[in-house]
């Protein structure tokens, strides 16, 4: 395809992107403007002098038109401010900064295991159709789908934590390696793996599993029976025919013709798990007392926090849209007949 | 000979017992150009993929003989199997817009089929792809080696699958309808090159086809079947004198400038075809 056709389709995702980025910002305004929470009695308290609600009211220019409270807002977005939470006293955005990367870290674990398990899973119940392999990858999907994930965690806590100890309990490290390593990235093996802390990396690690484990569990179900059916469907392809005419190993056919096909749209099934885990980790986070994102979100929600907590939906929203956007040019990139 | 098929049968499951596709067929395939006929679900293009041994999943083939070279493929293993798929006989099938793999470029798949069963780099393997088109009369062939299956017209992607199939050097040609999904311009032109290719480098050709007349046009042989049995088999030039009604009466549904007629005869199915 042409030069300037990439250009005009790139150009067409990235005004549409920002449409939908538009609409974000507009619907959490509004929320801010309608929940029935004064943000200047979050701020002051119940037993302020009128005369400095008052004040805080105008300084917070609550005073004026809302389209002037949005522009005022909208601007604030720009110089990257989300204003201040009231529970931590510090901005938004560093906030953000310091729980999100915990949720990223999970979330991106989780995501690596489901993929490495269930794709070839999913392969292997496809081409075994009807068999007994078939069968047993249904009931573990079955499982891994209609088990709340509170539940599946806590089962997991009791069993591998209180009873076989083999896993460490909640939380993102020891104590004893608090602090230990320099925060780079947030994430803290990449943390410990730059300061060449072994011992701290291995205890993240170690950390990570459980949750991970349960989250991975979860998407793995869905990416195995999304695989499947896909593969399904293009093993029943007139070139899967062609493929075997030519003499093809089954292997070769199963994953360079059959596979090959279905890899295009099963980018945007595993962008689409992964953006669900970043912002629905919230049971897991809540049971392993994981300091993510999902926490921070819950626990402002509860303390009527609205800074904070529309800060972490648009800043989950944004996610959401740069995966989005980067499964759609993925796919172009894969697909020839896309371009 | 080549092929040797006596008694096949290929029988599909149904919730009210086997239901057969196949009955009974016996043919033998030499060094010739074979013409099989039918109309949909007359069991011809079963017949022919069970010499590969690639039928649906389900099916159930017996035969007490059939044989490719004097290999036995109701017996073969999956590994035997493979050095006669490709290597020494080849399948095309109707539209290309289906049998080609959209996400591979034509030079890709052609070069697989090559290296599947010749020894060389992929290098060699492309050389190869590209030397193939121009021998299937493609005009570019290095930029239609480019083009993704998408990118080519009906004519031109089924001249990649001849390409394709005519790789690794087979001994023979399964040809499936070959030209059914082509525009009638570009159907004649294929078929002329199938006809040339295969004399030129002495391969059979089993050409399956609803077109009675082209068929008997193209091939030494013609073999009629309906209903999952051969009719009639005859030398394609006798094609006039056939003798089974149901020949008769294909012959007769077709139109002719030579021998203008008001209104076409409809066909008269005798049950005892059946039997």
């Amino acid at each position: 395809m042409s030069r300037s056709g990439w250009v005009r389709s790139l150009g067409a995702t990235s005004s549409s992107v920002l449409v939908t980025l538009f609409g974000l910002i507009l619907i959490t305004f509004l929320i801010g403007r309608v929940m029935p929470i004064d943000p200047v009695i979050a701020i002051v308290g119940d037993h302020a002098p009128p005369d400095v609600i008052e004040r805080v009211r105008v300084e917070l220019a609550l005073d004026r038109p809302l389209p002037v409270q949005f522009w005022i807002y909208v601007r604030n977005l720009l110089h990257g401010d989300l204003g201040r939470s009231v529970m931590t006293s510090n901005t938004v955005l560093a906030d953000i900064g310091h729980f999100f990367p915990a949720t990223m870290e999970l979330a991106t674990v989780a995501i690596l295991g489901a993929t490495l398990v269930g794709v070839p899973l999913g392969v292997l119940a496809a081409v075994r159709q009807g068999h007994r392999i078939d069968h047993i990858v249904r009931v573990v999907c079955l499982t891994g789908q209609s088990v709340p994930i509170f539940l599946l965690g806590l089962l997991a806590l009791l069993v591998f934590y209180a009873t076989l100890g083999w896993a460490p309990g909640t939380g993102r490290q020891d104590v004893i390696y608090q602090g230990d390593v320099a925060p780079m990235t947030g994430l803290l093996t990449v943390d410990a793996l730059i300061a060449g802390n072994w011992d701290a990396l291995w205890d993240a690690l170690a950390h990570l599993v459980l949750p991970a484990s349960v989250l991975a569990y979860f998407s793995m179900a869905y990416i195995t029976r999304m695989t499947r059916s896909f593969m399904l469907e293009a093993l029943h392809g007139e070139y899967i025919i062609t493929a075997r005419a030519k003499g093809l190993s089954p292997l070769r056919v199963i994953w360079r013709h059959a596979f090959g096909n279905i890899a295009v749209r099963l980018v945007t099934v595993l962008a689409l798990t992964y953006a669900g885990l970043l912002e629905g980790a919230v049971v897991t986070e809540t049971i392993f007392s994981w300091p993510g994102l999902g926490q921070y979100l819950t626990v402002s929600l509860l303390n009527a926090d609205m800074n904070a907590v529309l800060g972490a939906t648009l800043i989950i929203g944004m996610t959401y849209l740069a995966l989005n956007l980067g499964a759609d040019l993925l796919y172009r990139l894969l697909d020839p007949r896309a371009q | 000979m080549l092929v040797e098929i006596d008694n096949l049968s290929i029988a599909f499951p149904t919730p009210t017992g086997l239901s057969h596709a196949v009955r009974g067929v016996s043919l033998r395939i030499g060094a010739q150009k074979l013409g099989i006929v039918g109309e949909s679900g007359s069991g011809k293009s079963l017949t022919a993929r069970s010499l590969l041994r690639l039928l649906p999943e389900s099916a159930k083939l017996t035969a007490d003989r059939l044989t490719f070279d004097g290999i036995d493929i109701l017996r073969a293993n999956e590994r035997t199997m493979r050095d006669i798929r490709g290597k020494r006989a080849g399948l095309i099938l109707q539209d290309p817009k289906y049998a080609l793999n959209p996400v591979m470029t034509a030079g890709d798949q052609i070069a697989e089929a090559w290296r599947a069963h010749k020894k060389g780099s992929r290098r060699e393997a492309m050389q190869k792809a590209v030397d193939l088109l121009d021998q299937v009369r493609i005009r570019d062939p290095a930029r239609v080696a480019r083009a993704y299956p998408h990118e080519l017209s009906g004519g031109m992607g089924q001249r990649v699958m001849i390409a394709m199939m005519l790789a690794p050097d087979p001994e023979m040609l399964i040809a499936d309808e070959p030209t059914s999904a082509l525009d009638a311009t570009v159907q004649a032109d294929i078929l002329r090159l199938i006809e040339d290719l295969v004399s030129r480098r002495g391969m059979a050709l089993v050409l399956i086809s609803h077109d009675l007349p082209l068929v008997s046009h193209f091939c030494d042989d013609v073999v009629v079947m309906y209903a999952g049995r051969i009719v009639e088999r005859l030398r394609a030039a006798d094609l006039s004198r056939a003798e089974h009604p149901y020949t008769r009466g294909l012959l007769n549904c077709l139109p002719a400038l030579s021998r203008p007629q008001p209104s076409l005869p409809v066909m008269v199915r005798d049950p005892a075809w059946l039997a």
